[in-house]
């Protein structure tokens, strides 16, 4: 780590993206405190309920349900993705025209509109008309995302891998790029295996890359609501309703702004609060080596 | 079979893996309605161009693309203009806050969209920016932002800040300094950054969506028109998709070898 200097003045460069970000989550963020504690009727018609809606929320069947889906998905998404995704950086190519190829062909994934990431997993997997859904069919295996919960939920887990693999792949990719020839080469003096190179060189050297990918892929998915939207519409039955798509029925569907606000403040707390857990731990175990 | 072999066979199977769906989404863009809902086949048997015809031939389908492009270009040249100098902040001083601030800016992105959406709707439209691709990009900017300080400031945290010194003895002013020596010495972090504003503004569709009507409308969004009273037009909601994936690939082209070249980023 390089060291640093301290001088306030650096506040005048970083003060455009702090009135940026603030003309943008400032203003938004207080309207929906202010929605939380009110009962409102209409444009004009609206009554300070305090904290009502929070304790109402929190006994919420619906919601605690979509809560548990939400959290046992986001990791089912982090356990698959973050280690297929370090397989991938370390099989791709390192040198010549192969390695930019194949990273052009990784990246694909991430640069679809995500309403066109669902249209894509609609096409393919229906029964009818899709690859995927005919195949597995045809295989004997009764498929139909439409009208199964199961298989709705796995096309969903099976869509996001295909989305979103590709980040950790990439990021890692990068990582690894980043290490010098010197470490492989006292790794080759020392005799290491295969094994230790990842464990002892390889591994520790993406830490950083790392910890963004985790992070983005944790909130990401916690917040997905696009592609299941479009793929599922959230059924069958409550299978696939995520908490995002579970608070936007209850704001627009119904009409109850109070109350998901509410809870739009708590869902936005959890994710804060994961995060930041996240990152204090990286950085304590940072300070201890 | 030996080690590389293997290596390379996973590759392989992994990008026929990312590649069955989209070669599925194309053959059908090339297809006709009947055919589509006709049953099976692997290969257009009417290899046809009217889905495209339709999109390229009517302004309100194209103009999506155009406008998803203006707002696209304009949240990266923002966010790169104020994400270089804080990431500069970030990566050569302490002060007041800085880690806070950090923290602050990357919990924007954790924001639940769903019910954020009416205030960001009701804030853009008190400022009179309803429905232009301004709004879309500073929106965006929400996000992309904070990414951008994040990436750039591990990359500028790799310069070592003898060069910072060695300027100002030479007697170059900071602005000088800062446009002539240090933005060429991280132009692959540039591109980097680039390429993810690119991502995360590309795909998103939630607040585009919201935050326009008719003149900057997305792509993204115009895309569910397809969807009409006789049931979904599949042929040209594939075709409609197959075209927001070229303008991807075309960036992830041009940042190919910076990405390549690899980079470990700073902070955590």
């Amino acid at each position: 780590m390089q060291r640093k200097v301290r001088d306030n003045k650096a506040w005048f460069l970083v003060l455009p993206v702090f009135i940026l970000v603030a003309f943008s989550a400032i203003v938004p963020i207080m309207t929906v405190v202010n929605y939380s504690v009110q009962d409102i009727f209409d444009q004009n018609t609206a009554y300070f309920v305090g904290a009502e809606w929070y304790r109402e929320m929190l006994r919420n069947p619906a919601l605690l349900d979509s809560l548990g889906r939400q959290f046992f998905f986001s990791f089912s998404v982090l356990a698959i993705e973050v280690p297929l995704g370090i397989a991938i950086a370390l099989v791709m190519p390192t040198k010549g025209r192969m390695a930019a190829v194949s990273l052009i062909l990784v990246a694909i994934p991430l640069l679809i509109p995500w309403n066109v990431v669902g249209t894509i997993w609609q096409i393919f997997s229906r029964a009818d008309i899709g690859l995927f859904g005919y195949a597995v069919n045809a295989l004997g295996i009764d498929y139909n995302y439409t009208s199964d919960p199961t298989a709705a939920w796995l096309t969903v887990l099976l869509m996001d891998v295909w989305h979103w693999t590709p980040l950790i792949a990439l990021l890692c990719y990068s990582g690894l790029r980043a290490i010098p020839e010197a470490f492989y080469q006292a790794a080759r003096i020392d005799r290491a295996s295969k094994w230790a190179i990842f464990r002892h060189i390889q591994l520790p050297r993406l830490k950083s890359v790392l910890v963004i990918g985790v992070l983005l892929r944790f909130m990401d998915s916690f917040m997905i609501y696009t592609e299941p939207f479009v793929l599922t519409g959230g059924g069958p039955g409550n299978s696939t309703t995520f908490l995002s798509q579970a608070l936007t029925q209850m704001a627009i569907g119904q009409f109850d702004i109070g109350p998901a606000a509410a809870f739009s403040l708590i869902y936005y707390l959890i994710v804060l609060l994961v995060c930041y857990a996240f990152f204090t731990a990286i950085n304590q175990l940072d300070k201890a080596k | 079979m030996d080690y590389s072999m293997r290596k390379k066979l996973g590759l392989a199977l992994y990008i026929v893996f990312l590649f069955i769906p989209i070669y599925w989404l194309v053959i059908m863009s090339f297809k006709g309605t009947e055919e589509i809902l006709g049953g099976l086949t692997l290969w257009p048997h009417d290899f046809t161009f009217d889905n495209y015809h339709t999109i390229f031939t009517d302004s309100t389908w194209y103009m999506g693309y155009v406008n998803s492009m203006i707002y696209v270009s304009m949240n990266m040249a923002i966010t790169l203009v104020v994400a270089l100098p804080a990431a500069y902040a970030f990566s050569r001083y302490r002060f007041i806050g800085d880690t806070h601030l950090f923290f602050w800016l990357l919990s924007n992105r954790m924001a639940p969209p769903a019910v954020f959406l009416l205030p960001f709707f009701q804030l853009y439209s008190s400022v009179g920016l309803f429905d232009t691709h301004i709004a879309v990009a500073l929106a965006h900017c929400l996000f992309t932002v904070p990414l951008a300080v994040w990436i750039l400031e591990g990359f500028m945290s790799g310069v070592p800040r003898e060069v910072d010194e060695t300027a100002y003895i030479d007697g170059y002013s900071f602005p000088k300094f800062f446009l002539r020596i240090f933005l060429p010495m991280i132009r692959s972090g540039i591109g980097v950054t680039a390429f993810f504003c690119f991502m995360f503004s590309w795909v998103e569709l939630l607040f585009a969506r919201t935050l326009t009507s008719v003149d900057a409308k997305p792509i993204a969004a115009i895309m569910t028109r397809t969807v009409g009273a006789a049931g979904i037009d599949w042929g040209l909601l594939a075709a409609a998709g197959v075209l927001t994936i070229i303008p991807g690939v075309l960036v992830i082209w041009f940042v190919r070898n910076h990405v390549a070249k690899g980079f470990a980023l700073g902070r955590v």
